[in-house]
């Protein structure tokens, strides 16, 4: 039972923890805007969960004052899922890394997002191993010099929108540490979505990877870099830049030039039942194409979820259980399928 | 014609009464052994007689028709008085096609019954099975009372009435060779007419054939020449009084496991990944959505630990089982379960190993990965089951000290328990103690890391106002919970864990001891091979001999009445289907001599074995 919601404000969801970051680190501006989110989501303090991993990211869940917990390493998704069909009043937000959620746990990411669980996934992108200490992630870029590489990184990295959609996520959004407002915006649409919400936040590593998202977040360049996706209005970016379809190609084009108008941009639908549209979405900005990154919720759909169909399954079946008087003792005859007999 | 009739039609041939008898079945993967070999024990259970059953089956599914390694078999025992093993030899081997008989017959002893199916000694099956030659056109096996009854062509015969193929009529050979076992040992058939009339509700056509075949092969016993005498076994006459039905192990564990949180008035939530031979339990819990218990099939054996334990989190009783293989990979969240102390229960129905090894096969070799399979100090609790219907009361014990002292339990069983059946005493669920769950309350100032009298820390669930609080596996401060890398709250967080742990025993019932009180030789078990070790000991003590018995339930933390009862004996014997596990931490504990006797043949001992372990041990000169 939950005590009336109470007007909750930023400070309640600070903990009593010191921050342990590192000065600088993109992990402050995302735990900043979480705070900023928490009181205004009408959800009683007691009701809201941060299920981690093992990371720098994953300590995520130390300095909230809700619930909080901190588990194994790539193993968020099956604390997060037990949680929430046990329990699917609760508001599970579960915190990775690159390195957590995609690379020891990307099994169980997959798992997660095609069941579907009402769950809000921060994956926070760096690009490196910090927590120990700079190694290349699966989603460095190739050619990536650090400790485990010296030679650069051989490796191909994922896009972990792309896989995201391929595990027939409902949900697809990306933003950066270096935009709270925006970041705040998508984690309230994350909030408000009925099932896994998978949330990519670009995220600076002071220390190992610094810069490694400069060309997409910095000042001077994000413009023509970022593609701020809104729902229902044309693939805009720049000054006067915007995505048409060539044949399957998405293509940059400029307005004005050669008679391109903004008629002949292809219009952002969030709502799209087929991925298709969104996966293409996915790849724009990815490894070195000279197109930019899509910021914004890439997909956004409703279906089923695994947690509801588990507890209307238990209710129907105990309901009628109930109606008709069926106990332990009805059990233990094998509920008169099995052969009894009496000694005695 | 009803089975009634044929039951009272008085029978012609005489009736000799035995004690106990031994069947073994064994045919293709796809003849339906196991299916026959339940339906015997049920019949004999229905007829009064103690019974123990011991499927023995290949790992493949469907392997090739006709070979060796494709043999499905199934043993059991009934008898007059007790019976907890599935007896050392069979008295009577039904061997359905010649790699059946390759297989099987070195068990038999000469003299004993052997009942053949002709038509499947075919060229073909010979050679699948590397006959040479027909054994049954030779001498090869004249020291055994051979039948060769033609159990194909008559069921075949008897089911041209029926609208049913040639194809569909073979498959209810089996059946035809359970109704003749019902003739000789006079089983009733009402049971297995029930069995057929559940199973196959909506296949009219398959209950007509199976019970035409049943009722053709019984009458066959009475006309056939070759069978010139039948047999009884007496109904049990030490059975207490109650309903009884027949359980395996994971169906026992199931039911307890349902029975536990029901007490506990809590949810049950399983989460499992398919592994035999644990898969049941999954299958099984499944069914008992009506009683509360949800499932949840996982990604892998990870996941499927880590979803219990989210669901303990959630304030659920969180479960999950599998066998040795997946048990190791489960072990980084046993250690997450130890430092954030949450209810957990994992079971490990254990096979042969390492690797792959026998996964149909039983064995007890994980007892000390269970107590030590982790990283770090990480005591759990260990609790194992003794025999099929014992695992009902594995599965609550377990429970109790999972939900009390809010930690992971680790709950073996084997592949033997897991399969094996024996009857149950349907218990009154009104007699059942309840289970305190004790969960924290809404309260101020919560110190989740703070103690009860028996050293348990809250059971605070998320959506409790006043309780937020963060957990994890980083060491945690004592009181607060709060992250700690300080020397000496690691030192005093880790011998509180140990003595929170090895409080558990303070709850245990006194250990008894089965025969001498005190004397020369104590035989100490766990785990399945209670049955085969009762027995023998039984044997060797009403001989005469010096020797007690005790078997336990609790491996972790042991009982704390243990080492006065072993200081009682001049010798210990600890008989175990493993190297030596418990007998390596009984002699590490209490500094003792404890001798082992130890099989690893992926079968259970038999009680001659052990019978002859225990009077060497009790002769051996000192």
């Amino acid at each position: 039972m939950s005590a009336p919601v109470q007007e909750l404000t930023r400070k309640d969801f600070v903990s009593d923890q010191d921050v342990r970051w590192c000065p600088g680190c993109g992990d402050y501006a995302i735990l900043g805007a979480v705070q900023n989110v928490l009181p205004k989501l009408g959800v009683p303090k007691e009701n809201i969960v941060m299920v981690s991993g093992i990371g720098c990211s994953s300590r995520f869940p130390f300095y909230v004052n809700t619930f909080g917990f901190h588990t194994v390493h790539g193993r968020a998704p099956t604390v997060a899922s037990g949680l929430r069909c046990a329990n699917p009043d609760l508001d599970v937000w579960m915190i990775t890394g690159d390195g957590d959620g995609f690379s020891i746990g990307g099994n169980h990411m997959m798992h997660l997002l095609r069941r579907n669980l009402r769950i809000k996934v921060l994956l926070f992108n760096n690009r490196i191993y910090g927590l120990t200490k700079g190694q290349y992630s699966p989603t460095s870029p190739p050619g990536l010099k650090t400790k485990s590489t010296p030679f650069g990184s051989i490796d191909t990295p994922v896009n972990p929108c792309s896989v995201a959609l391929g595990s027939e996520a409902s949900f697809v959004a990306r933003s950066s540490d270096k935009s709270v407002k925006h970041l705040q915006g998508v984690l309230e649409a994350a909030h408000a979505h009925k099932g896994t919400a998978f949330v990519e936040i670009l995220q600076n590593c002071v220390i190992f990877n610094d810069g490694t998202w400069d060309h997409v977040t910095g000042k001077e360049v994000r413009d023509d870099s970022q593609l701020l996706l809104e729902h229902g209005k044309p693939l805009r970016f720049g000054a006067n830049k915007g995505i048409r379809m060539n044949a399957f190609e998405p293509e940059v084009v400029t307005l004005g030039e050669n008679g391109v108008t903004e008629a002949d941009l292809m219009v952002h639908d969030a709502h799209r039942t087929d991925p298709s549209y969104a996966f293409l979405l996915s790849r724009l900005g990815f490894q070195g194409r000279d197109t930019p990154l899509p910021m914004g919720v890439l997909r956004q759909v409703e279906r089923p979820c695994y947690e509801d169909a588990l507890t209307a399954e238990t209710k129907a079946a105990t309901d009628k259980a109930a109606a008709k008087g069926i106990g332990l003792a009805d059990m233990y005859r094998g509920f008169g399928k099995v052969s009894t007999w009496d000694v005695g | 014609m009803t089975s009634t009739d044929i039951i009272d039609k008085p029978s012609s041939k005489p009736v000799q009464t035995l004690e106990r008898v031994v069947i073994r079945f064994a045919g293709d993967s796809g003849d339906g052994v196991q299916t026959i070999g339940d339906q015997l024990g049920l019949s004999s259970a229905v007829a009064g007689n103690d019974i123990a059953t011991l499927p023995d089956f290949p790992a493949e599914i469907r392997a090739p028709a006709g070979t060796v390694y494709g043999v499905s078999g199934f043993q059991l025992q009934f008898g007059a008085d007790a019976t907890l093993t599935a007896g050392d030899e069979p008295d009577v081997l039904v061997a359905f096609n010649p790699a059946a008989l390759k297989r099987h017959l070195e068990d038999l002893p000469e003299g004993r019954v052997l009942i053949v199916d002709p038509e499947n000694f075919s060229d073909r099956n010979l050679k699948l099975a590397s006959y040479a030659e027909n054994p049954l056109l030779d001498d090869s096996l004249k020291a055994w009372q051979l039948h060769s009854v033609p159990i194909t062509k008559l069921t075949v015969e008897t089911l041209k009435a029926l609208d049913i193929t040639g194809k569909a009529a073979k498959r209810c050979a089996n059946f035809f060779a359970l109704g003749l076992t019902y003739w000789i040992y006079s089983r009733p058939l009402e049971p297995t007419l029930r069995f057929l009339n559940d199973k196959f509700k909506n296949k009219p056509e398959v209950i007509a054939a199976n019970t035409a075949a049943l009722k053709a092969g019984y009458h066959y016993g009475e006309t056939a020449e070759a069978f010139q005498c039948r047999y009884e076994v007496p109904a049990a006459e030490n059975a207490e009084p109650g309903t009884y039905r027949s359980v395996n192990g994971n169906q026992a564990l199931a039911m307890g496991l349902v029975t536990a949180a029901n007490k506990a008035n809590l949810e049950l939530f399983f989460a499992g990944y398919p592994i035999t031979p644990a898969s049941d339990l999954l299958h099984n819990l499944a069914s008992l959505r009506a009683l509360g218990a949800k499932t949840f099939q996982a990604e892998d054996e990870i996941a499927a630990i880590g979803v219990a334990i989210g669901a303990s989190y959630g304030g659920a009783l969180g479960i999950t089982a599998s066998s040795g293989p997946g048990i190791a990979l489960k072990g980084e969240f046993m250690g997450l379960a130890n430092a954030v102390e949450l209810p957990l229960i994992v079971v490990n129905v254990q096979r042969g190993g390492p690797s792959t090894g026998l996964p149909t096969k039983m064995e007890q070799s994980d007892l000390l990965q269970a107590l030590h399979g982790r990283h770090g100090e990480s005591p759990l609790p260990v609790v194992a089951a003794s025999s099929p219907a014992d695992a009902f009361e594995a599965g609550i014990e377990a429970a109790r000290i999972a939900i009390t002292w809010r930690t992971p339990v680790m709950l073996l069983c084997d592949g033997n328990i897991a399969f094996g059946t024996e009857p149950w005493k349907i218990p009154d669920p009104d007699t059942i103690p309840a289970i305190d769950a004790n969960k924290q309350g809404p309260t101020e100032n919560f110190r989740p890391y703070s103690r009860d009298d028996k050293l348990a820390r809250p059971w605070a669930v998320p959506g409790t106002p006043g309780l937020e609080h963060r957990v994890g596996g980083i060491e945690r401060e004592d009181g607060t919970g709060n992250i700690s890398y300080d020397p000496d709250n690691h030192q005093y967080m880790t011998d509180l864990r140990a003595a929170k742990v090895a409080k558990v025993a303070d709850s245990y019932a006194p250990l008894t001891i089965d025969g001498e009180q005190n004397g020369k030789l104590l035989v100490l078990t766990w785990g399945s091979p209670f049955g085969p070790v009762s027995t023998a000991v039984r044997r060797v003590h009403s001989a005469g001999a010096s020797v007690g018995h005790v078997h336990l339930r609790n491996l972790w933390p042991l009982p704390n009445d243990l080492g006065e009862i072993l200081g009682r004996f001049e010798r210990v014997l600890v008989p175990e289907n493993n190297t030596g596990q418990l007998s390596t931490l009984i002699r590490a504990k209490y500094l003792i001599d404890a001798k082992g006797f130890n099989q690893v043949r992926g079968l259970p001992f038999k009680v001659s074995d052990v019978e002859a372990a225990i009077l060497a041990a009790v002769e051996e000169q000192a």
